[in-house]
């Protein structure tokens, strides 16, 4: 982390701390107390692409609750736009919730299998209370993130993974969000389909002036959308960087070992990819 | 115990439950020792066929063709007589250990009786062979590993007892079906290692069959790749990745991200396959990849290319950097 750059965060957590008390180990022992995210600074600017890796267990996904505001944290700020989103009222609330959307690993336990791809899309909007005929509105973010009008009437046992999660994209699109959020977005997907769904959130970024925030295990995942990556573990961020910098020369332990666990073909084929 | 040449040899291999075909004829010899593996998407019949291999398919599925293995043919064989090779000549890891082991058992007894049913030693030196095992795999406090139930420990802990298992009896044949998958990148590695090493000192074949590349590219030394059910290229690993001559083994290789062209502010681009891999019961006619295809022409309409040759083959009516060799 070097030069500030001059900008106001969009979304923002500063010193957010977590801790959750584990079931008793014995009758008469205290409820011993885990603390899954310590003291985290992460925000996001305005039309930014922001990166975060980690093993599992390292706060990941916790880290997603604070950000969406759907859990307090014990310590520290959570501030969308400037206000503290647990202070601000109700209207600056909704606001934040449209504002704010998210898009998680498996679109399949993500949509609900009994309701029609239109009716799905809807929901967002249904939710936030907000109203009107959005019939145009859902052929725009269809438009967006590539799929035909046919698919409104379908359900999803009739996509595959891939279509699925631009679906899932699509819902998340409806409010005309500011921030995306997507956890593991292309982790449940085959590889061919991973680029699309890759390229597409990098799309919208462009096209539509979205911050994106891109979590995932696989750093070269996530260094192909993201111009900036903060690593993880056990509930720290222990390094910041741009993604080739973190590969070229990664710093904190936690980096160096996710570094070293990415496969490649090439060194495969040289013979010492499991050195 | 005399070693055949080959641990397996797959001939015209279908795999149908009457109305669909997972898997519509596949061939393919691993030689004793060898490793290869089997690549595809999700739909492509890599799972089903390694699980006709086994005589695992699901309820209302059924393999026809010949698989010899150890001088018999799978296919014919009773469901008895698969099940005394498992584990014995042909054993296999399951992508998720959580679901393979029995959670109301120690996973040292579960290694144990592997070795007890198929060597018929007794249970002392069962349990002797299973703490060698389990040393072997590199798990930390052997004993008390071996008396733990398989929630005790972690993701990776239990991969590594699954691996055990499957190399209880010095199976011929080790197949692994995504044996990382559901498992940390960090612990990935590892978990390769041991598994190389493992069937390395062996020498037991290996078939290896995952979405993954850089996998195959690190533990095996050729590769099928399949595709809605067929293998559309095969070869030497070496071979085949560097020079693909399938466009779809090209599109493949093409949209691994690796971090050798990445721009500084986000903005590479991934090479894509465009559109999806089709349904079994909706497979477009010709050649089934021809829908994505770059290089598609009315004969990949109409007509579905064979794989040719034996060692490197294509089944590819224009097949990419095939100007180095003669072209057809």
């Amino acid at each position: 982390m070097n030069a500030q750059p001059s900008r106001r965060p969009l979304l923002a957590l500063k010193g957010v701390t977590q801790t959750y008390r584990l079931a008793r180990q014995s009758l008469f022992a205290a409820r011993p107390i885990l603390t899954v995210l310590d003291g985290i600074d992460f925000d996001v600017g305005p039309g930014e692409a922001v990166g975060l890796v980690g093993e599992s267990g390292s706060g990941k996904t916790t880290l997603t609750r604070m950000l969406t505001g759907v859990e307090r944290p014990q310590r520290g700020e959570v501030s969308f736009d400037g206000e503290d989103v647990w202070t601000m009222d109700a209207a600056e609330r909704a606001r934040f919730r449209r504002a704010v959307q998210v898009v998680l690993q498996n679109p399949r336990s993500s949509l609900d299998p009994r309701m029609r791809i239109g009716t799905s899309l809807l929901e967002p909007l249904r939710s936030l209370g907000v109203r009107g005929d959005h019939a145009a509105r859902v052929h725009q973010v269809l438009d967006q993130v590539g799929l035909s009008r046919t698919a409104l009437e379908r359900f999803p046992h009739e996509f595959s993974g891939g279509q699925l999660q631009r679906i899932a994209i699509a819902r998340a699109l409806m409010p005309n969000p500011r921030v995306l959020i997507a956890d593991e977005p292309v982790s449940a997907l085959d590889v061919s389909i991973q680029a699309q769904v890759i390229n597409l959130m990098q799309d919208l970024v462009h096209d539509l002036g979205l911050s994106l925030v891109f979590i995932a295990h696989d750093l070269s995942v996530v260094a192909y959308t993201t111009s900036r990556v903060s690593v993880m573990s056990a509930g720290r961020i222990v390094e910041v960087g741009r993604p080739l910098d973190l590969f070229t020369a990664p710093r904190a332990e936690a980096t160096q070992s996710l570094v070293g666990a990415v496969l490649r073909v090439e060194t495969g084929l040289a013979g010492h990819a499991l050195d | 115990m005399s070693a055949p040449a080959n641990a397996l040899e797959v001939r015209d291999l279908v795999v149908t439950n009457g109305e669909v075909a997972a898997v519509r004829g596949v061939s393919f010899t691993i030689p004793a020792g060898g490793r290869m593996g089997l690549v595809g998407e999700s739909g492509s019949g890599k799972s089903m066929t390694a699980l006709a291999l086994m005589g695992l398919l699901p309820m209302g599925w059924g393999a026809q063709g010949s698989v010899l293995h150890d001088g018999v043919d799978l296919v014919t064989q009773s469901d008895r007589a698969l099940s005394s090779r498992r584990g014995r000549t042909l054993s296999m890891v399951f992508q998720d250990p959580l679901s393979s082991l029995n959670p109301v058992r120690r996973v040292g007894d579960q290694i144990a009786w592997v070795i007890r049913r198929h060597t018929g030693v007794d249970r002392r030196e069962a349990e002797r062979q299973t703490l060698d095992l389990v040393r072997q795999m590199k798990l930390p406090r052997p004993e008390q590993i071996v008396r733990a139930y398989p929630h005790e420990i972690s993701g990776g802990q239990r991969q590594r007892i699954m691996i055990a298992m499957a190399l209880a009896c010095y199976p011929q044949l080790i197949i692994a079906d995504e044996p990382t998958t559901a498992l940390d990148v960090t612990v990935q590695k590892q978990v390769l290692r041991l598994l190389n090493a493992a069937v390395k000192e062996r020498n037991s074949a290996l078939l290896m069959i995952t979405h993954d590349l850089p996998i195959i590219a690190a533990m095996c030394d050729s590769v099928a790749v399949m595709y809605a059910g067929r293998i559309v290229e095969m070869g030497p690993v070496g071979e085949v990745f560097r020079t693909p001559r399938h466009h779809y083994t090209r599109g493949l290789l093409e949209s691994q991200p690796t971090m050798d062209n990445i721009a500084l502010d986000g903005s590479s681009r991934l090479v894509s396959i465009p559109g999806m891999v089709p349904p079994l019961h909706d497979l477009p006619a010709g050649c089934a990849f021809h829908p994505r295809c770059p290089a598609a022409s009315e004969r990949c309409r109409s007509a579905m290319p064979e794989l040719d040759g034996r060692g490197r083959a294509a089944a590819c009516w224009h097949p990419a950097a095939a100007a180095v060799e003669a072209a057809p």
